[in-house]
């Protein structure tokens, strides 16, 4: 029987049935201070133990400050979270990188970068966008805290299985457009929820040719598509970002580990529940004019007339949106102001984002009455971001360079925008509210980012 | 935990579609530590005009006091989406809500719903309208959810939806699901030896 991706991950997977469920076994479970401590403090009430704590890992990222490595930074509850779960893996025996921990950072920036996560694992995480390191032809996919609870417990999860999707992006990338570009237009094409109760695998030519920092910020954003995970199967890419990376083997352990990846791929003539497929090579920089990453356009074009939605439930939802946003039908972005830029998160934090950024920042200034900020997605993103010299570059052109953590995507630390300001972010949701009450959210790529930053609105990438 | 079998009670039609777990529970309340007390910041941006929660805002249907005693929840597609944050449905829960009726729900949400015994029931969105309406003309109209016949009335209106068996079991039974897997260890120790984990 012909297999998918998806499926051989499944299989080599599952433990056994309950009741009629998969379980599981999980072979990396990441977990941050926000979704754990209820899952330990259950843990801690029936008196059990975390079963395999050598598979678990921590680190802090969301409710940390990026000015400071004080735990106290951004007050007592922010500061008794983390200590929560500083005390949690104390007594579990789970390895932490705390906040100034050399190995600290976002927890899906982190986890890659340690090399802990390899072709053919299942990871999960207390977190929507464990998706993320589905790039690396692993089973990935975020949980809610009773999971948390349930995997900690048991090292396993329970599973209904979702369906089979493949996204094909074909073509050759034009200059300015990034991965960013690519999720961004997918999730304007299929919708918010065009991926519900499915899992992506993401093939095609241009995907092939995308690195492996751009495949993650692809499937980091399957779960706006409403995704239950994105996956990327291996490849020579996907081998050479391994090699040499901590916690992957090296030699002739590594060669064989190479020749077991390789047999990570969907069957010929396996069949997915739907297929899409996108040409990118006509793509234009993409920019959400909404309150969800499916209200999304070309930098060129205008905001879609009312008249134009499919159904009433669309044109509602986009009538809404654009009172939230403060923007009008059939006008185009280019010349709207904004008064944040926030190049940062779990989707466009990596080395290879803030270069992007920095190419365009180098160009000019930051606009008056503009505020920057780029936040690395870890310690060792930051160190190596410095020692090509893009902190100065930003620093220069009045950007702020800040310590690593999740900071301005959600705000759970200071940085938080305030009502009616209108940011330029990298991060992955522009939801109402979400970088903060009455804040207004635009999702561009990191060098739309930078270049907003420097003209004070929107602006073309593709002219500079 | 209690099981569900039957609720009859007032529904709060809450209708807007992609209801985020960012707008059903906003970051500020992430960092607290236990599983409580989430209730009273459900919809926190919607529900009150300031950010200390002491002004109401009186045209958020949560805060219309006719709906009292509601323990279904009515909303549009894609109910839930976004964040993986459990604090959600503990917001829901902690409200007063056993159930909630959508059009559509995302994935983790769903299952974050049936990990805290909340129903969530997915129906055709003409049928949604249709009790929304009814609830929304009279508040104190009641709908009844029966989880044993998969069946949902309000009125003349009359539905039945689906949901997995063993999700079905689960809820009725109020299952410790971490108990239940722990009764499969001797498989999970086999799959680790088999695989030299």
């Amino acid at each position: 029987m012909t297999k998918t991706l998806y499926d051989k991950l499944w299989d080599s997977h599952f433990v056994t049935d309950i009741d009629g469920e998969g379980l599981l076994y999980i072979d990396q479970h990441l977990i941050h201070e926000v979704t754990s401590p209820q899952a330990f403090d259950g843990l801690n009430q029936k008196n059990r133990r975390v079963r395999r704590p050598d598979l678990t890992l921590a680190t802090m990222d969301h409710s940390i400050s990026t000015q400071s490595t004080s735990l106290d930074a951004c007050g007592p509850k922010n500061a008794l979270q983390l200590k929560t779960l500083i005390e949690n893996c104390r007594q579990h025996g789970v390895v932490l990188y705390p906040v100034g921990d050399s190995n600290q950072g976002i927890v899906h920036v982190m986890g890659p970068e340690q090399g802990l996560i390899q072709p053919g694992m299942t990871v999960v995480c207390g977190d929507s966008h464990t998706a993320t390191h589905g790039a690396l032809g692993t089973l990935a996919f975020g949980i809610g805290t009773s999971d948390v609870e349930h995997v900690l417990a048991t090292q396993t999860i329970r599973q209904t299985k979702a369906k089979n999707m493949r996204v094909l992006f074909e073509g050759e990338l034009p200059k300015g457009i990034y991965a960013k570009d690519l999720i961004l237009a997918l999730i304007g094409k299929i919708g918010h929820d065009g991926a519900t109760g499915h899992v992506i695998e993401y093939a095609g030519s241009a995907m092939s040719a995308i690195s492996m920092e751009g495949r993650m910020t692809i499937c980091n954003m399957s779960i706006e598509a409403g995704a239950k995970a994105g996956i990327v199967a291996p490849d020579a890419v996907t081998f050479e970002y391994l090699k040499g990376r901590k916690s992957v083997p090296s030699g002739q352990q590594f060669t064989d580990k190479v020749a077991q990846w390789k047999q990570l791929y969907t069957d010929d003539n396996a069949t997915f529940d739907k297929e899409v497929i996108l040409d990118v090579s006509d793509l234009a920089p993409q920019v959400t004019w909404g309150t969800n990453p499916g209200q999304v356009i070309n930098v060129v074009d205008p905001i879609p007339a009312l008249s134009s939605f499919a159904n009433e439930n669309q044109k509602q939802a986009a009538e809404k949106a654009l009172a939230y946003m403060d923007v009008k039908e059939g006008t185009t972005l280019d010349s709207l102001p904004i008064s944040h830029v926030f190049v940062g998160s779990c989707t466009n934090s990596r080395i290879e984002d803030l270069r992007a950024a920095a190419t365009i920042a180098k160009q000019g200034k930051v606009a008056k009455g503009v505020k920057a900020i780029v936040v690395p997605g870890s310690v060792k993103v930051k160190e190596q971001a410095e020692s090509e010299g893009l902190d100065e570059i930003f620093r220069a052109a009045g950007f702020e360079w800040r310590l690593p953590g999740c900071s301005m995507c959600l705000g759970m630390n200071d940085d938080v925008l305030g009502m009616g300001d209108r940011c330029a972010s990298t991060s992955n949701r522009n939801f109402e509210g979400r970088q903060g009450r009455g804040s207004r959210t635009h999702l561009v790529s990191p060098a739309m980012a930078a270049g907003a930053a420097l003209a004070g609105h929107f602006v073309d990438i593709r002219q500079f | 935990m209690e099981p569900i079998i039957k609720i009859v009670a007032k529904a709060i039609p809450l209708m807007n579609n992609n209801i985020d777990t960012d707008q059903l529970l906003p970051k500020q309340f992430l960092t607290e530590i236990s599983r409580v007390g989430f209730g009273k910041h459900l919809l926190h941006d919607q529900r009150y005009l300031d950010d200390k929660e002491q002004v109401s805002n009186p045209s958020c249907v949560l805060n219309d006091t006719a709906y009292d005693g509601a323990e279904i929840l009515l909303s549009g597609e894609n109910f839930g989406c976004g964040s993986s944050r459990e604090h959600a449905p503990w917001a829901i829960a902690d409200f007063g809500f056993k159930v909630v009726i959508a059009k559509g729900f995302a994935d983790i949400f769903y299952g974050n719903c049936l990990n805290n015994q909340i129903l969530p029931v997915s129906l055709p969105g003409n049928i949604v309208d249709e009790i929304a309406k009814a609830c929304s003309d009279n508040p104190s109209q009641k709908v009844e959810v029966n989880l044993d016949t998969q069946t949902v009335s309000c009125g003349s209106i009359e539905a039945t939806f689906s949901i997995e068996v063993h999700h079905k079991q689960n809820l009725m039974n109020g299952v410790d699901k971490i108990g239940r897997t722990l009764q499969a260890l001797e498989a999970i120790n086999a799959y680790e030896s088999r695989i030299e984990l």
